[in-house]
């Protein structure tokens, strides 16, 4: 029997993985070859999705991308027995791309069948849940702690203390709620966490209803993400049965159950007291703090809300143990961060790297610049509401503290390139009217900050008193950043500021008009 | 047409499956958004008339049901076409050419997003981000996602789903 792995992933699937696992079998069948075919998570060589691998002896030999045409020839070629073809890649662990990175939190991703759990467990799975079953709650928070986690949904808070923060207060009921609303754009490692590896965020969250004293958690999917969400559904299901959730897990005296719930398509849904109250059953919008979530968070009671891979750092932190994990790191942001490389790149993926990688080493070492092959212009990283940065930027090391000095923010590793075919003015627009889009609309600066930020940068590209536009322009973007309530009016001013201040030149083109819309 | 959008079904059926769905989530309140997500998949949209359905089997105001309806981009107040084309709109597509993307779109179908196809095949929305952003520009048909997208294949897109 030989066994195919056909990425499952949703970027796999939306570049035809299933056509060529429906063509493998097929052809498989004609031939009369045995095969099997596993449908994995993906390694996350985007670019070279989909990415076929065939077990050797020597070890999985990938070919990509593979096209459902292509799978014929391949059969001739005796790819099944890793015999060479055109899109032979070589043995998957030795390409430069994987193996440059550090892969702690991704380490499984791709390898194993996501919903096997013979495969988790066989390799490594459970071991930090099972250490955190003998460990007194605050010593799992001790070992987060230790670990310098920090949030990874972009606030970068630390995570340990927001666990003790829990631990400490004292409730009859309290929760964990896993943030995986992950809607920015040019980020998709939440989206491979749950698709590829969905255990992994079953076991972190379930480590940390132990830590906290929590016995109920919710996990918060974006209705975008139906893969993500069937793949956690199963995951849970099968985690339930196996006593890895549930009451009395592997027998021990804690508990933990576990429950998927769908957003439905609003952005601010990922600040995280809009998603409680959109857990709650309610419009997302946004509550003043304090109170604290960690006091008083989903109805009222003590809440863990961390983002997906925050969670999913846990398990390899209880396993090896914060000092490991803290090993990896520059400054105050310690261990790894799986960036995504996005956008108009040549080799866009998920690269897990230790905090302190260059911009410039991300998008060129590994991205191999850009898709179009154009020169590169801007590149926004952490989402729509992150900085967009010139390529005289891209020295700039991976950290939260050296991008927040250079006015930009590392969020949740997107990184989106931009070729020189891009209009910054556009960018700096798109940037105020997808705030108004999103703006839940409870705080003036940002419901009605967005719309006018909007129409001035259309009366400063339509050349109508520039200047001074410009001027009212700045004046705007501070009083939102001064007024907002959350993140969402408070950041909307950074791409649409720092496309004012590296690229004033697209300010200031002869007049164009936007057409009404 | 399939026979469950019959606009007979809109009248009668739909009011019933709102109640049905809530008994499904024990008529909590917290669950309403899932509530209102198998409604949307199993009726199409979310009928004006299951509102005061929902709000009493949860035993909340109908304008908090009306709110959340209305809040969430996701929610339809009326049928969609047989298939629904979700493109994405967010910057790492934008940097794909998915602004030409979607204005080939606009024009194959001759829809802006939100609208239906005359034929009452297709529903175009915009979503922002599929979280597919390294195989931009990035769309989602129903539930399957494609990506590397060009006008043309989007034209061959719409001809498969005609057929």
């Amino acid at each position: 029997m030989i066994r195919i792995y056909v990425p499952k992933d949703s970027a796999a699937r939306a570049v035809g993985a299933d056509a060529v696992a429906d063509a493998i079998v097929a052809e498989a069948a004609a031939r009369k070859i045995e095969v099997k075919i596993i449908r994995n998570g993906s390694r996350g060589l985007l670019w070279l999705e989909p990415l076929v691998e065939v077990e050797t002896p020597k070890g999985r030999v990938a070919f990509g991308p593979v096209e459902a045409s292509d799978v014929k020839s391949l059969f001739e070629s005796r790819f099944h027995e890793g015999g060479k073809h055109r899109l032979s890649l070589g043995l998957t662990e030795e390409l430069s791309y994987l193996k440059n990175q550090e892969r702690l939190t991704f380490a499984r991703c791709g390898i194993t069948d996501p919903l096997s759990l013979d495969d988790y467990i066989s390799h490594g799975g459970f071991a930090g849940l099972k250490k955190a079953l003998t460990m007194a709650g605050g010593d799992i928070v001790a070992e987060v702690t230790a670990s310098g986690l920090r949030g990874r949904g972009g606030a970068g808070f630390p995570t340990g203390i927001k666990w003790k923060t829990v631990h400490d207060a004292k409730a009859e009921q309290k929760y964990v709620c896993c943030n995986a609303d992950e809607g920015d754009s040019g980020t998709f490692a939440d989206r491979m966490v749950m698709e590829g590896d969905p255990f992994m965020l079953v076991e972190g969250m379930a480590i940390a209803g132990i830590a906290g004293g929590a016995t109920k958690g919710f996990i918060y999917i974006r209705s975008e993400y139906p893969d993500a969400i069937r793949a956690m559904k199963d995951a849970i299901r099968i985690a339930t049965s196996a006593k890895w959730l549930g009451q009395n897990i592997q027998g021990s005296a804690h508990s933990f159950s576990l429950e998927v719930r769908r957003g439905a398509g609003a952005y601010i849904c990922g600040e995280e007291t809009a998603m409680l109250d959109s857990l709650e059953g309610k419009r997302g919008m946004v509550r003043p703090k304090p109170p604290i979530p960690a006091l008083e968070g989903l109805f009222g009671k003590p809440t863990i809300i961390n983002n997906v891979l925050s969670f999913a750092a846990v398990p390899y932190i209880l396993a090896e143990g914060g000092e490991v994990y803290k090993n990896y790191g520059m400054g105050r942001s310690r261990g790894t961060l799986p960036f995504q490389l996005a956008g108009n790149i040549k080799q866009g993926g998920l690269v897990e790297k230790a905090f302190g990688i260059t911009l410039g080493q991300l998008i060129n070492d590994f991205g191999g610049g850009t898709a179009t092959g154009k020169p590169l212009r801007a590149v926004q990283v952490g989402g729509p509401l992150g900085s967009y940065l010139p390529a005289s930027q891209l020295n700039l090391e991976m950290d939260y503290e050296t991008f927040a000095a250079n006015g930009a923010m590392v969020g949740h590793g997107g990184v989106v390139v931009f070729d020189d075919s891009v209009d910054m003015a556009a960018q700096a627009r798109f940037a105020m009217e997808f705030c108004a889009i999103e703006s839940c609309g409870k705080c003036t600066p940002c419901r009605i900050g967005s719309t006018r930020g909007v129409e001035v940068i259309d009366r400063i590209v339509a050349g109508v008193e520039r200047d001074k536009n410009l001027v009212l322009l700045d004046d705007l973007c501070q009083t939102m950043i001064d007024g907002s309530l959350c993140a969402m009016g408070g950041l909307t001013p950074m791409p649409v500021q720092s496309a004012v201040k590296y690229f004033p030149e697209d300010f200031d083109r002869p007049a164009k008009m936007f057409a009404a819309e | 047409m399939s026979g469950k959008h019959t606009l007979i079904d809109v009248r009668v059926t739909k009011p019933d499956a709102a109640s049905v769905i809530a008994s499904r989530y024990d008529n909590k309140p917290d669950a309403l958004l899932e509530i209102l997500h198998d409604l949307q998949h199993e009726v199409g949209y979310v009928p004006e008339a299951s509102l005061p359905v929902l709000a009493k089997a949860l035993n909340i105001s109908r304008a908090e049901v009306h709110g959340v309806v209305s809040f969430y981009h996701e929610f339809r107040r009326k049928p969609a076409g047989r298939h629904v084309i979700k493109v994405c709109r967010a910057e790492a597509c934008q940097s794909m050419q998915g602004n030409e993307l979607a204005d080939a779109a606009h024009k194959s179908l001759k829809v802006k997003f939100g609208e239906t196809t005359s034929d009452g095949a297709i529903t175009l929305e915009a979503v922002y981000c599929l979280g597919l952003c390294a195989t931009s520009p990035a769309l989602l048909v129903d539930e399957r996602p494609m990506g590397r997208m060009t006008p043309q294949k989007f034209e061959t897109l719409v001809k498969e789903l005609a057929s």
